[in-house]
């Protein structure tokens, strides 16, 4: 029957036009799950596994940044966790100082350190270390994105040096055991402005504002993606050189992204520290950056609700299977990225959206 | 300045290991567009293929080990490539992740077979000692790294299968047309450069323990050295490695070994901003 078509009738029309309910579907998506966060976790959710999901919702602010840099400006960067780092050890330092209240902070000391050094100093005020946070992670991003991007080094090779930048951070913060705690990093923190870090209460109350964070920034970085820079920077994905002939520097494009994504990180590690209660070399390497870089493909990297829900995916998956065996969670993470990788390169937002795809052109051929 | 001579066959060693693991990288990169992160656990596998073989060829093992490694490191390759790679060809930064994920796997297997603490290699007694400040251990590293090259510019420039190979990198559609088999070229080249890597690791088992994470410790710098020297460049990699070794231990030796890192890195940024391509670039018209 079909055979004897003519193969213009085989070819979908454009569904039928029902704008509300796509113009508001979006919204409503997002405000259902807004809820769900922020009203019902933390009812539900028992304070233990409230801070896992808080700790979660950090990694999956450093994965939007990943989706915005590299689903949608083509930059893939595998060294988010210096950025993250940066924010988390600029928090670490101010948390640990307000500990020791004056005194030396007790690594220093187990160190032989015996007067505070000179980088602590700012640290000790509030405002500058949360700023740092921020801000630092942006002008270093800057800098490596000016630097690099006006060379039109791209692709694998910035891949290469972001990686090269991670490993290098990683040995030198090790390296400066007195200046930065070493292997073990910082951490044993009490008090976060005045409130008990161990106090329940303060627990729930940093979880909101964590999730309250990425809510906002998912939001910025829509309206962001959505607005003419996105549309400039997905021009620059698909073919940089095209749009440089049309007039556009695309090296500012790619660094104005690339600070963004970093000063999501930073601020997502300044997020991390109260929360999680450690800032350590081993969760801003090669290693832990790579991973996040996997969460939002499995997620879905040309989605921003993708890289969001794939970090919180991974997170959640890997917590609870090195609770089951510690050894099989390589394994997995390994074969689950190679079966992501050759069956699914657009994660599962991919997935979803070409079965919607299929599903349509069904309808649309029944 | 006695320290600086000391510290030269310590950095000449270094970039010959590194050398060995860019050539497999560059060739890999620069002709397929692969972006090898499982390079690094096939140097583990020669290292390991040297503490295997002590068992049956004793202190001589990393004699015997050095042919076994490349064909064990080269299979390895090859089944990768077979199995994987081969499609994702043109999509470098999904092979990037693609092959890391090889990777993981490769290095949890490697501590379920052999355990997680580091085991040694015992070197051959003619490798002990010195003259002056020359170790035997480490020249030998130099002389296979030069051995290597030599065998590796001979097969390029002399053999019938070495010019496909530099004609496929040069441009693959032509190549194509021309009547060469550019997958089966691919197929050599990917052996052929794993196999490097599985010499590496014998190279390796001289001057230090062998672990599961081995490979993480020079991969980075291996590809730093492919993005300095230049795509599918000879000449670029045997500078570029070299460069990177001496850099890398004169750094460690000046500062502290933290800090050499974050100097080679700026130094590597600030050579890119001279030459953003590598030392040696590939002319061609096309478009990116």
């Amino acid at each position: 029957m079909t055979a004897t078509l003519p193969d213009v009738a085989r070819v979908a029309p454009p569904p039928p036009p029902r704008p509300w309910f796509d113009r508001l579907r979006g919204p409503a998506v997002f405000t259902a799950i807004a809820v769900l966060a922020l009203v019902v976790a933390p009812l539900l959710l028992e304070p233990f596994r409230l801070g896992l999901l808080a700790k979660y919702l950090c990694y999956a602010i450093v994965a939007l940044g990943i989706g915005l840099a590299w689903g949608q400006g083509g930059m893939l960067t595998l060294g988010q966790g210096v950025f993250f780092g940066l924010g988390g050890y600029a928090m670490g330092m101010y948390l640990k100082l307000h500990d020791a209240a004056g005194d030396l902070p007790d690594f220093m000391v187990w160190s032989g350190v015996e007067s505070l050094p000179a980088l602590w100093v700012p640290f000790a005020n509030p405002v500058f270390a949360v700023a740092f946070a921020i801000v630092g992670p942006v002008v270093l991003a800057v800098l490596l994105g000016a630097l690099v991007f006006r060379q039109r080094v791209r692709g694998a090779y910035f891949a290469i040096l972001t990686q090269a930048l991670a490993a290098a951070v990683v040995i030198l913060l090790i390296g400066q055991q007195g200046l930065t705690g070493g292997t073990n990093g910082l951490t044993n923190f009490f008090e976060l402005f005045g409130q008990d870090l161990a106090v329940e209460n303060t627990q729930r109350g940093l979880y909101i504002v964590v999730a309250l964070v990425l809510g906002l920034l998912y939001l910025v970085a829509w309206q962001l993606v959505r607005s003419r820079f996105g549309r400039l920077l997905i021009a620059v994905r698909d073919g940089e050189d095209r749009v440089r002939f049309l007039g556009y520097n695309p090296a500012t494009v790619k660094t104005i992204t690339f600070a963004v994504s970093a000063g999501m990180a930073g601020l997502a590690g300044a997020l991390f520290v109260p929360v999680v209660g450690i800032i350590s070399p081993a969760l801003l390497g090669v290693v832990p950056s790579l991973e996040l870089v996997v969460a939002v493909a499995i997620g879905g990297r040309f989605s921003l609700a993708g890289a969001v829900l794939g970090a919180v995916v991974m997170g959640y998956a890997k917590t609870s299977f090195s609770e089951e065996f510690a050894d099989g969670w390589l394994y997995l993470q390994g074969a689950l990225f190679i079966l992501v990788m050759t069956l699914a390169p657009k994660g599962i937002f991919g997935i979803a959206s070409s079965v919607r795809g299929l599903v349509r052109s069904r309808r649309v051929r029944a | 300045m006695e320290a600086v001579v000391n510290q030269l066959p310590i950095g000449l060693s270094i970039g010959a290991v590194l050398l060995l693991i860019a050539l497999g990288l560059t060739f890999t990169f620069g002709q397929m567009g692969v972006i090898n992160m499982a390079h690094g656990e096939f140097i583990m596998a020669g290292a390991y293929t040297a503490y295997l073989l002590q068992d049956w060829a004793g202190r001589q093992a990393v004699l015997v080990a050095l042919p076994v490694a490349f064909a064990v490191a080269g299979v390895m390759g090859l089944i990768l490539e077979r199995t994987a790679i081969r499609h994702f060809y043109g999509r470098p930064l999904d092979t990037l992740l693609l092959t890391w994920g090889v990777s993981l796997v490769l290095q949890q297997l490697a501590r379920d077979l052999f355990g997680a603490p580091n085991v040694q290699v015992q070197a051959p007694a003619w490798l002990q000692g010195g003259i002056g400040i020359l170790p035997y251990n480490r020249m030998f590293i130099l002389a296979l790294a030069i051995g290597s090259v030599v065998a590796i510019w001979a097969y390029m420039t002399r053999s019938s299968h070495g010019r496909r190979m530099q004609a496929v990198m040069q441009n693959r559609q032509l190549a194509a047309v021309s009547g060469i088999n550019t997958g089966r070229v691919d197929q050599r080249t990917f052996f052929i450069g794993s196999g490097l890597a599985g010499i590496a690791g014998v190279a390796l088992t001289l001057i230090g323990p062998v672990g599961p994470a081995l490979g993480t410790y020079y991969i980075v710098d291996a590809f730093l050295v492919v993005v300095a020297g230049g795509l599918g460049q000879l000449r670029g990699a045997v500078l570029a490695a070299l460069a990177l070794g001496l850099l890398n231990s004169y750094a460690e030796f000046w500062t502290n070994a933290s800090l050499a890192k974050v100097i080679v890195f700026v130094a590597i940024i600030a050579f890119l901003q001279v030459r953003p391509q590598g030392l040696f670039v590939l002319r061609s018209r096309a478009l990116t």
